[in-house]
């Protein structure tokens, strides 16, 4: 075919490999670095010098040295690892998401999970529940708010049903919000509203090592079928009935894929608070670096999306005197650069 | 006799409880082009969706080797007939290799992603189809021709004895159009049952085996093209005067008959 001649050489399957092996190389070299320095910078900076020697202690189980190994093993350790998780979470959730709404601009939220998880947390605090029960609160209520849009979409037998699972989800959040400001104007103005607003606003201030161990499995129970699905969420994304015809379970796989996004999505909401932008913005700049094909795009995602908030969350330690909440950075940083990739008007949209 | 590739009998089909045609019965064998025809709306492409198992069928039964189609799984269909829609735009920039990949997946088992083996059959396709050099193309940017010829790449992957093509030729031009058209007859001369539906009653003159008319819902005649396609017949489906002629070159064409 003489129309197709093409100015780009024919690719070799292997010379993309190896050419994505390098870009995934990158990814976890960087990721690996800030984690590094994340843990040296903060109210009480690190020489590397003492970072070897706590982590020395810690390997060969001598006993801890002051101030040094409490700050490290106990405050900013966790604090690192929870940021990674949160990010990589957030960013493999919105990278499902996309995919399977065929939608650039869809981000984990939205079908509710964020703003029930919200609810969750606001009636956690209304009811002055211990900061485990508020967690808990959280994750149970944004879990349900996407099971309760999951089922009255299964219900309504439309010919569009993802555009069914879309609307119900806008319709279910917006009860969910209503019910949060209901919330907020109950609540004693000195004592739970603050707790209220900073819980929405997103940190990881709190964090401690315990929410990592419990959030982590959770993560990863979301995360396995995404991994193994990898090839067939790529099939889902031409649309049900080419998905039906290349032999794909189209129905049942998106249920899996919401199930698992929305187990991760929930289970890291419910210890950082709503952060926002993160699973929109990321998974968008993964498929600008590696392409759409989501065996790819979901790695991409989840280290671009560790590393970027891992970023962010040190800033918001490090920058002022008092603690930034994260989901005001992540807002402050995505939604400009959002609009600059709708400006430049590249692939992705259509 | 073997069992037909595919095939309907006293198919009724539609959307939910609206009937769009009925009492439908069509079969097509190995080597076989079967062309249907039909003006807009007569219900070709909702009797597509039925055969391929994307619609429930309303009434009757569509037999697969002879199996009924409403017996097999999602894949065992889609290792038995492939699809070939009509040529789109995809939401996301994949590249071709990725795109004809995808006709893989009923090969695959549920947590795998395509092997080597598999990337070099797309490769081939490809090859196949002239088109090897777009292997690292964007699916997006590249033109509806090539498309058209990329999800045929796609439907060959899919090993599949039978292919279901819809309006492969719409939207392409002239050229593009006898390409594609070539490329089906070459399929069906190595062995693959081909059902394709077009609006150009030249394209069933010219590779069409049997030729199958629809109209508002049911079959109005179904043989060789030079038997269902005359003039009176065209007439009534379409409403306009038309002439078929043979060709020095002997090829049969169809022209409708302008008057001032």
């Amino acid at each position: 075919m003489v129309e197709g001649t093409s100015p780009i050489p024919a690719a070799t399957p292997e010379t993309l490999t190896s050419h994505s092996g390098a870009i995934f190389a990158s990814l976890v070299a960087s990721l690996a670095l800030l984690m590094l320095g994340a843990s040296l910078v903060g109210a009480y900076p690190l020489a590397l010098g003492d970072l070897v020697a706590a982590v020395g202690r810690r390997l060969t189980g001598a006993a801890p040295q002051g101030q040094v190994d409490t700050i490290l093993f106990e405050i900013r350790l966790p604090r690192i690892f929870a940021a990674v998780l949160v990010g990589a979470g957030i960013a493999a959730a919105g990278a499902a998401y996309q995919t399977l709404f065929r939608n650039p601009l869809v981000s984990p939220d939205i079908l509710g999970v964020s703003t029930g998880a919200g609810l969750g947390a606001v009636l956690g605090i209304f009811l002055s529940l211990p900061v485990a029960g508020i967690q808990l609160s959280a994750f149970i209520v944004g879990l349900a708010t996407v099971g309760l849009v999951y089922s009255i979409a299964t219900l309504v037998h439309g010919r569009e049903p993802i555009l069914v699972l879309v609307l119900a989800g806008v319709a279910v959040g917006s009860l969910a919000g209503a019910a949060i400001s209901l919330l907020k104007i109950l609540s004693d103005p000195y004592d739970q509203l603050p707790a209220i607003v900073f819980w929405l606003l997103g940190s990881l201030a709190a964090i401690r090592k315990g929410e990592v161990w419990a959030t982590a499995p959770l993560v990863l129970i979301g995360l396995v079928p995404l991994m193994l699905l990898r090839w067939r969420i790529n099939v889902l994304s031409l649309g049900d009935e080419e998905a039906k015809a290349l032999g794909v379970e189209a129905g049942r796989l998106r249920f899996f894929v919401i199930a698992a996004a929305t187990l991760m999505t929930a289970s890291v909401v419910a210890v950082s608070g709503v952060i926002g932008w993160v699973g929109l913005v990321i998974p968008h700049i993964a498929r600008m670096i590696v392409g759409p094909s989501f065996d790819r795009l979901l790695p991409a995602a989840m280290l671009l999306g560790a590393s970027y908030l891992l970023v962010v969350d040190t800033a918001a330690r490090t920058m002022a005197r008092i603690e930034v909440p994260i989901g005001i950075l992540t807002a402050i940083i995505g939604a400009p650069f959002f609009l600059w990739l709708l400006a430049r008007g590249r692939e992705g949209w259509s | 006799m073997t069992p037909a590739r595919l095939a309907s009998r006293a198919l009724g089909f539609g959307y939910g409880a609206t009937a769009v045609g009925r009492d439908v019965d069509v079969e097509v064998r190995t080597g076989e082009i079967l062309c249907l025809l039909g003006p807009n709306g007569s219900g070709k492409t909702t009797l597509f969706k039925t055969l391929l198992g994307l619609l429930p069928a309303q009434a009757g039964e569509v037999l697969v080797d002879g199996i009924s189609l409403a017996e097999l799984p999602r894949r065992e269909i889609a290792r038995r007939i492939a699809y070939v829609p009509q040529a789109h735009t995809a939401h996301f920039p994949f590249r071709v290799i990725d795109m004809v990949l995808m006709g893989r997946t009923a090969h695959l088992s549920l947590f795998a992603a395509p092997t080597q083996q598999d990337r070099q059959k797309a490769q081939d396709a490809l090859a196949l189809l002239g088109i090897a050099d777009l292997a690292a193309r964007e699916y997006t940017r590249i033109r509806g021709g090539q498309r058209q010829l990329a999800l045929v790449a796609r439907a060959l992957v899919q090993d599949a004895p039978a292919i279901v093509m819809d309006e492969p030729t719409a939207n392409l031009d002239f050229g593009n159009q006898a390409i594609v058209l070539s490329e089906v007859k070459r399929l069906a001369s190595r062995g693959l049952a081909v059902l394709l539906s077009t609006h150009d009653p030249d394209h069933a003159f010219s590779i069409a085996s049997r030729v199958a008319l629809l109209d508002g819902g049911t079959l109005v005649d179904q043989g060789t093209p030079h038997a269902v396609l005359t003039p009176s017949r065209l007439k009534s489906v379409y409403g306009i005067d038309v002439t078929v002629e043979r060709l020095a070159s002997g090829q049969t064409v169809c022209a409708p008959i302008y008057r001032a």
